[in-house]
């Protein structure tokens, strides 16, 4: 189990470096559905297994293909051309995400970390109740405000693509 | 049971890489894609925490992320398309009408 | 297990009724298409006097809902009146300047309630989800405002920079809560309070950490130095109305979001923390004047100036006592009256066309006298001179600071202040002191402004003179809804 844990993570780490160097969007937006592909097989086995199924279904099923139509449509000669390219000021980013990344990475490895209290779903109940069943209850009692809130950013978002995207007015 | 710290540190790493991709990369669609990236890292990391402490919260959370990057990236890439018929461009570093 | 009452919707009332005007608006746009203009504007407005009363009315009910994720308090309240005062503004100003432009869409009027909405709910709720759903709903419906004028590549670009920049800066946002999640097991403040206040837990890295995302995040929300590149092309690209909205309403949200997560919910004690805003605030009153000393487009001036008033309000950040606090909101409130009103004497059309240079100012003495004198109060109150609004919120904040002993601050905020009288008064000059030559061909329509934006800048001239000789309301009642904070 373990050993899939780290071949996933390995796998994911390499596609998602794919979406930085290739020069091809579309291979970049290739590479990015692979990654998500791999979460979602991380998500299932730290039992979060309706996460893994959304994540298929919305993020590569939609989100990617939505990406990968609009790079379609706008396909032109030179998509390719946008190469990562290196000069001062870039070096100098990379090198204080670097920087940043390695302090963050030695404070998350320290053995001593500190995470919060307990909650009340270890793994027994959440099979006891169901993965999908308790989620839904708590989408509809502790969590119904932002369930409900929620759609109105998807009424925006429709509203934005009708009028932004529309060809004409008529 | 799979070490806690080792998703985090695979949700660090992930979360970096779309940093320095939005940092970076020069076609404006490669430059959203890094932010779905980045968003990727964070869900991967909400899960870690719930399941290190037997809470649902950070399950919960992921759904909203999920919806969000979806309405995000409609009106992004809408936004990407008029740009684009205007400019017939994708790169950033073209859009500079307004100076940065 | 418990369900949701009606009860719990008794603090959501004002929400509510906007979200109805929302829909009214809507379809009568579907079924009252093309003249009907003004009906959709004055539905708006309806829509945001009623919510208005009712936020009214639910000042000292103390009302909460939903497992305690929605307050009604005093500061939720006096915040979510000035979004729908400032969404008033926006509407008066907005009508002509669609007209002008072509922008024929009645969804405008939706999108503006819809980022009123998400303030709203950013404002008055304890849960960082709901709180970041609210800052999504209001980033989106902002989004798409800036870059209705679809057919213009400026409002275009405007668009996917702060797009870009927004969509980036959530990713830092959403990093960071999830680490704090990590650290102390919950999204609600209220609880994270609790789980911060044990023995060591603000030396936990995973606290540390999610903490510095959380304020890059906010950073680039309310625009300080070094996240404000984006501010300039965003607001000189959106179309002007909405660009009065964005630097009133959204930085006032912005910083409300400010001080209810990381003021009064995270204890950020720490040396470090005090040092960092400090270099903050520092960094942006001083870059933000600098650069807009340097403008030649009035539009992108008050851009820049609007940056540097964030470093204002950042100073009263650093001191952080309750005092300071009440300042930060007493400003807030200023600043957003008094940007809305300047960026809406740039709705109106001068010579025909929408000023943008100090050039297109001249000649308003004579052509638009009664435009000229308003523009001026606004820009004497954006300089902070007595009478005014401006003037009371500096006079708060930098009490505060030098009261709590930091002085090199306050000399660095007023040397500033000083730095920023050269070009507001340089507008001001443009408006009294040059003729102008009328460009041919050019309508002169001597004092026919249009009533909704006039009304709209009379009463936000008003507003600001109002707060400058009678402060006391305001004051107590910012120093009241911080109380409530705690």
């Amino acid at each position: 189990m373990i050993v899939f844990f780290y071949l996933f993570a390995l796998i994911s780490l390499i596609l998602a470096l794919g979406v930085l160097v290739f020069k091809n969007p579309i291979h970049s937006a290739l590479s990015l559905v692979g990654t998500f592909f791999c979460l979602a097989a991380i998500y299932v086995m730290l039992n979060a297994e309706f996460v893994a199924v959304i994540q298929v279904l919305v993020y590569a099923g939609a989100i990617m293909v939505l990406f990968l139509f609009v790079l379609m449509l706008l396909s032109t000669k030179d998509n390719d051309q946008y190469a990562l390219k290196l000069n001062v000021s870039r070096g100098l980013a990379v090198a204080i995400t670097g920087v940043l990344m390695i302090q963050v990475l030695t404070a998350f490895m320290d053995p001593t970390l500190r995470f919060g209290e307990p909650g009340a779903y270890p793994v027994e109940r959440i099979q006891e109740i169901g993965s999908i069943a308790l989620i839904g209850q708590l989408l509809f009692t502790e969590f119904v405000l932002p369930f409900e809130v929620i759609s109105i950013l998807l009424l925006v978002a429709v509203i934005g693509a009708v009028i932004i995207a529309k060809r004409r007015v008529p | 049971m799979i070490p806690i710290s080792h998703v985090l540190v695979l949700s660090a790493l992930l979360f970096s890489i779309g940093v320095l991709g939005v940092m970076l990369r020069r076609n404006v669609i490669v430059v959203f894609m890094s932010i779905e990236l980045m968003l990727n890292a964070v869900n991967l990391s909400f899960v870690g925490f719930a399941r290190t402490m037997d809470d649902m919260t950070g399950v919960i959370f992921i759904f909203f992320i999920i919806v969000v990057a979806a309405a995000e990236a409609v009106v992004g890439l809408s936004i990407i398309l008029s740009i684009y018929r205007t400019r017939k461009t994708l790169n950033i570093d073209e859009f500079n009408l307004l100076k940065w | 297990m418990a369900f949701v009452t009606t009860t719990d919707l008794i603090p959501l009332i004002p929400e509510l009724i906007l979200l109805g005007a929302a829909f009214v608006v809507l379809l009568l746009d579907l079924f009252a298409p093309g003249s009907q203009r003004t009906t959709l504007a004055v539905t708006t407005i309806v829509g945001f006097v009623i919510a208005l009363v009712a936020e009214i009315q639910l000042l000292d009910s103390g009302a909460t809902g939903f497992y305690g994720t929605i307050v009604a308090d005093g500061f939720s309240i006096l915040f979510e009146s000035l979004y729908l005062v400032i969404g008033i503004l926006t509407v008066l100003l907005s009508l002509h300047y669609l007209d002008d432009h072509g922008i024929g869409f009645g969804e405008y009027y939706v999108l503006l309630i819809t980022a009123v909405v998400g303030m709203m709910f950013m404002t008055s709720s304890l849960e960082l989800l709901v709180i970041f759903i609210g800052l999504e709903i209001m980033s989106i419906s902002s989004y798409i405002l800036v870059g209705i004028r679809r057919r213009v590549p400026e409002s275009n670009e405007a668009a996917l920079k702060y797009l870009l920049l927004g969509a980036f800066s959530t990713g830092f946002l959403l990093y960071g809560i999830s680490l704090l999640y990590g650290a102390t097991g919950s999204i609600r403040i209220p609880e994270i309070v609790v789980a911060l206040q044990e023995p060591g837990a603000l030396n936990n890295p995973l606290a540390i950490i999610g903490v510095a995302l959380i304020i890059i995040a906010m950073g680039f929300k309310v625009a300080v130095v070094p996240f404000h590149m984006w501010t300039p092309d965003v607001y000189s690209g959106a179309p002007t109305p909405v660009t009065a909205f964005l630097s009133a309403a959204a930085k006032a949200a912005g910083f409300a979001m400010f001080v209810r997560v990381l003021l009064t919910g995270i204890p950020l004690e720490a040396e470090l923390w005090k040092d960092l805003f400090w270099a903050i605030a520092v960094l942006t009153m001083t870059v933000g004047n600098v650069m807009a000393l340097m403008q030649n487009s009035v539009k992108r001036m008050l851009a820049y100036s609007s940056v540097a008033h964030a470093g204002y309000i950042m100073v009263a950040v650093v001191v952080g006592t309750p005092a300071a606090l009440s300042s930060v909101i007493f400003y807030s409130c200023a600043y957003a009256v008094m940007g809305t009103g300047a960026f809406g004497i740039l709705t109106v059309r001068h010579f025909g066309k929408t000023p943008d240079s100090y050039d297109d100012l001249a000649g308003y003495a004579r052509y638009k006298p009664c435009l000229a004198f308003l523009m001026s109060v606004f820009m004497l109150s954006l300089i902070g001179l007595p009478l005014t609004g401006g003037f009371i919120g500096k006079l708060q904040i930098f009490q505060a600071a030098l009261e709590e002993g930091w002085v090199w601050l306050t000399v660095i905020g007023l040397l500033n202040s000083a730095l920023s009288v050269y070009y507001y008064l340089r507008v001001v000059v443009c408006l009294y002191m040059r003729e102008g030559s009328v460009p041919d061909g050019a309508v002169l329509e001597v004092a026919e402004s249009p009533g909704f934006a006039l009304t709209g800048l009379v009463g936000a001239a008003s507003v600001v003179v109002y707060l400058g000789v009678f402060p006391q309301t305001l004051l107590e009642l910012a120093a009241s809804s911080v109380s409530t904070l705690f």
